[in-house]
């Protein structure tokens, strides 16, 4: 519109201008932050609010509106990057400072038994209750997951009660963790009595949540394996069922197991279901079907809860192990992922 | 088409006869598990019903220090539904500037890396969030607060802030960050679908790389993002720790969302009151939640259905 004579084109900047405006913006902001004394973190706002308005105005300058508002909204998407990512860098950082303090091998070997004030206390307890609630939250949720997969991808198809199925776990993928853990609770207090606490209630109420994703994981993977393959044994006179079993799940094992994998690294967080069903102790407790029983989620919430400052630094060690267990979790189950999936597909 | 193809195929499978047993009971069983979870969804409601029915209509004293249910449970509304509108506002740009910026804007080796970071977010306990959001962001939001009521401290919303920062405002925040992995991840997918065609057309017309997204993509996304925002919303309704980790909470009734202290959300009263209860409050505590099901159900039911109407792939 603007374009002279001679330019069919628009003038655009060089692609070096955003590299040399976010230096300038920085050092413009510098200034200021070196005489005032900022944060860094200060600093770093201030520049990139000073980016925010130059870049869009040279820009409509040299390029004209439509190329200023573009390069306006490059500039803000990735600024909101920055700006979401920023809070999981800050609490990572939180957590591993004030968490590795408190983290030595009496804290992982120590229960929370007769543990007065001050005194040394660990999170052996809670990591039992953990291990114990999460492997029976598995031991339920895999087996139903699994089959519902296979009931989706192999016999359902495109039938009705095989679309209200879908339809239904994609639902129960939003149900709030602490409703679960009320239904497992009502449904002990229905069976066994007001008062009555125990593990095994928080195992229901995690795999409530985990069955969602283990049955989207599953048929996800097992609509991966070929038809082909499918067919090939059917053509050599082998039945469904050891089709499905010999054939369809061995191939979408790898995938299956992540998806399991990547459940479990979910719920072990959970607190407000163990909360309300599992109650809190400070002893071990191996018993799933007897007794109140502490996960490690419940025991820092339970510490925090305390307001004092040993209490707090339980939590953050708590927290610490919490999070290493989630990150490793999600790691083997991306490894599990990456190295057994294309090997077995043959 | 193809899935229509393969049925008749297999069912026509006729003559196996060694394995028809083994066919019997193993689509049996798989078609059990399936029904389990239907039943499971119906059990969750029928239980919490029966445990909850009498915490409806108790005694006066058991809804101290309100006199029925409904003047129980509207306080917890309000503040359920305002955190969970703070945390919408805050998240919902947020989701789909990331979701842009992965699917548009990063540079393409890049994307699926960065795509793992946002869902790291998601990976981290909520017990975690709350733990961090009071005892450091509460104390770094708390000049927000004061800003807030100095500026706009005309709404009714806003007003006398609270000074050590625990307020219904920043438990909103810590909902937006707790519930922009899953908004994001559902914007991604249905910006990842957008027809290259649609997008190259545009960008072949001259458009700029916003220009297209803005005619191209957006139109065809629009019900996926609405999906995912419905999602989020749901996820805000139901989140319990952080809200009990970083609200001061009494029961009054504010709608203050930078006060001292406001009434708690529906989840996290449950959680912060399950230990002293007594049978009669125990119903009562049961029969908000039975509540907060029936709504956050609702909410998934139409975020999912919207989602079913556009593709069926982004569900997850």
């Amino acid at each position: 519109m603007t374009a002279g004579t001679m330019n069919i084109s628009h003038p655009r900047l060089p692609q070096w201008a955003p590299a040399l405006v976010g230096v300038m913006a920085l050092a413009v902001a510098g200034l200021p932050a070196l005489l005032a004394g900022w944060s860094p973190v200060t600093w770093l706002i201030a520049g990139t609010t000073v980016f925010l308005v130059a870049m869009p105005s040279w820009s409509r300058v040299v390029e004209g509106r439509r190329a200023a508002v573009d390069r306006l909204v490059t500039a803000l998407i990735w600024t909101a990057f920055a700006v979401a990512v920023s809070p999981l860098v800050w609490l990572l950082y939180v957590v591993v400072r004030s968490g590795l303090p408190a983290v030595n091998a009496d804290f992982l070997s120590y229960s929370m038994l007769n543990v007065i004030g001050d005194e040394q206390g660990g999170i052996f307890h809670a990591l039992i209750g953990t291990l114990l609630i999460t492997l029976a939250a598995a031991l339920i949720s895999v087996p139903i997951g699994i089959l519902t997969g296979v009931y989706l991808v192999e016999y359902g198809k495109q039938s009705r009660t095989a679309r209200i199925i879908t339809f239904l776990v994609d639902v129960m993928t939003g149900i709030p963790s602490i409703v679960a853990g009320l239904f497992a609770l009502a449904l002990l207090v229905l069976l066994f009595g007001t008062a009555f606490r125990a593990g095994i209630g928080g195992s229901i109420a995690l795999s409530l949540l985990m069955i969602p994703t283990v049955v989207r994981s599953s048929e996800e993977m097992m609509r991966l394996v070929p038809d082909d393959l499918r067919e090939a044994s059917y053509a050599l006179g082998v039945p469904k069922w050891r089709t499905i079993t010999r054939v369809v799940l061995p191939t979408s094992l790898a995938g299956i197991v992540t998806g399991v994998v990547l459940a479990i690294s979910r719920v072990i967080g959970e607190t407000a279901p163990l909360l309300v069903v599992a109650g809190a102790t400070d002893g071990v407790n191996t018993n799933l079907f007897d007794g109140r029983m502490t996960t490690l989620p419940v025991f820092i919430f339970s510490q925090y809860a305390s307001s004092t400052p040993v209490g707090y630094q339980r939590a953050w060690g708590g927290a610490l192990v919490l999070i290493a267990l989630v990150m490793v979790l999600n790691l083997v189950a991306r490894i599990i992922g990456r190295v057994f999936a294309p090997a077995k597909a043959h | 088409m193809t899935a229509t193809a393969s049925q008749e195929r297999t069912e026509s499978t006729g003559p196996s006869p060694p394995s028809r047993r083994g066919d019997r009971v193993f689509s049996g069983t798989v078609r059990t598990a399936g029904l389990t979870i239907l039943l499971a969804l119906v059990a969750v409601f029928v239980f919490l019903a029966i445990e909850g029915w009498a915490g409806l209509t108790s005694d006066a004293a058991t809804y101290a220090p309100f006199s029925s249910f409904g003047s129980y449970i509207v306080p917890l509304m309000v503040s359920t539904l305002l955190a969970s509108a703070i945390a919408l506002v805050v998240a919902v740009p947020f989701a789909i500037a990331v979701a842009l910026f992965i699917s548009h804007y990063a540079p393409r080796r890049l994307a699926a890396a960065l795509g793992y970071v946002i869902d790291l977010l998601a990976a981290v306990p909520s017990v975690v969030f709350g733990l961090w959001g009071g005892r450091y962001l509460a104390a770094y939001l708390q000049p927000a607060h004061v800003w807030l009521h100095d500026h706009l401290g005309i709404l009714p919303i806003l007003g006398d802030p609270s000074p050590n920062g625990r307020s219904l405002f920043t438990a909103g925040i810590v909902l937006a960050i707790m519930i922009m992995p899953i908004m994001t991840a559902i914007s991604r997918e249905v910006f990842l679908q957008t027809p290259l065609l649609h997008e190259e057309a545009a960008l072949a017309l001259g458009a700029t790389r916003w220009e297209m997204i803005r005619y191209a993509v957006f139109p065809y996304s629009r019900s996926g993002m609405l999906a995912g925002i419905m999602l989020g919303l749901g996820r805000a309704l139901g989140e319990t720790m952080a809200v009990a980790m970083v609200l001061a909470t009494t029961p009054t009734t504010t709608l203050n969302v930078i006060a001292t202290a406001s009434p708690p959300t529906i989840a996290a009263n449950i959680a912060l009151n399950y230990k002293e209860a007594t049978p009669e409050r125990q119903s009562l505590l049961i029969a908000t939640g039975l509540v907060l099901f029936v709504v956050t159900f609702l909410v998934n039911f139409a975020a999912r259905w919207v989602a079913g109407r556009s593709t069926r792939r982004m569900a997850r």
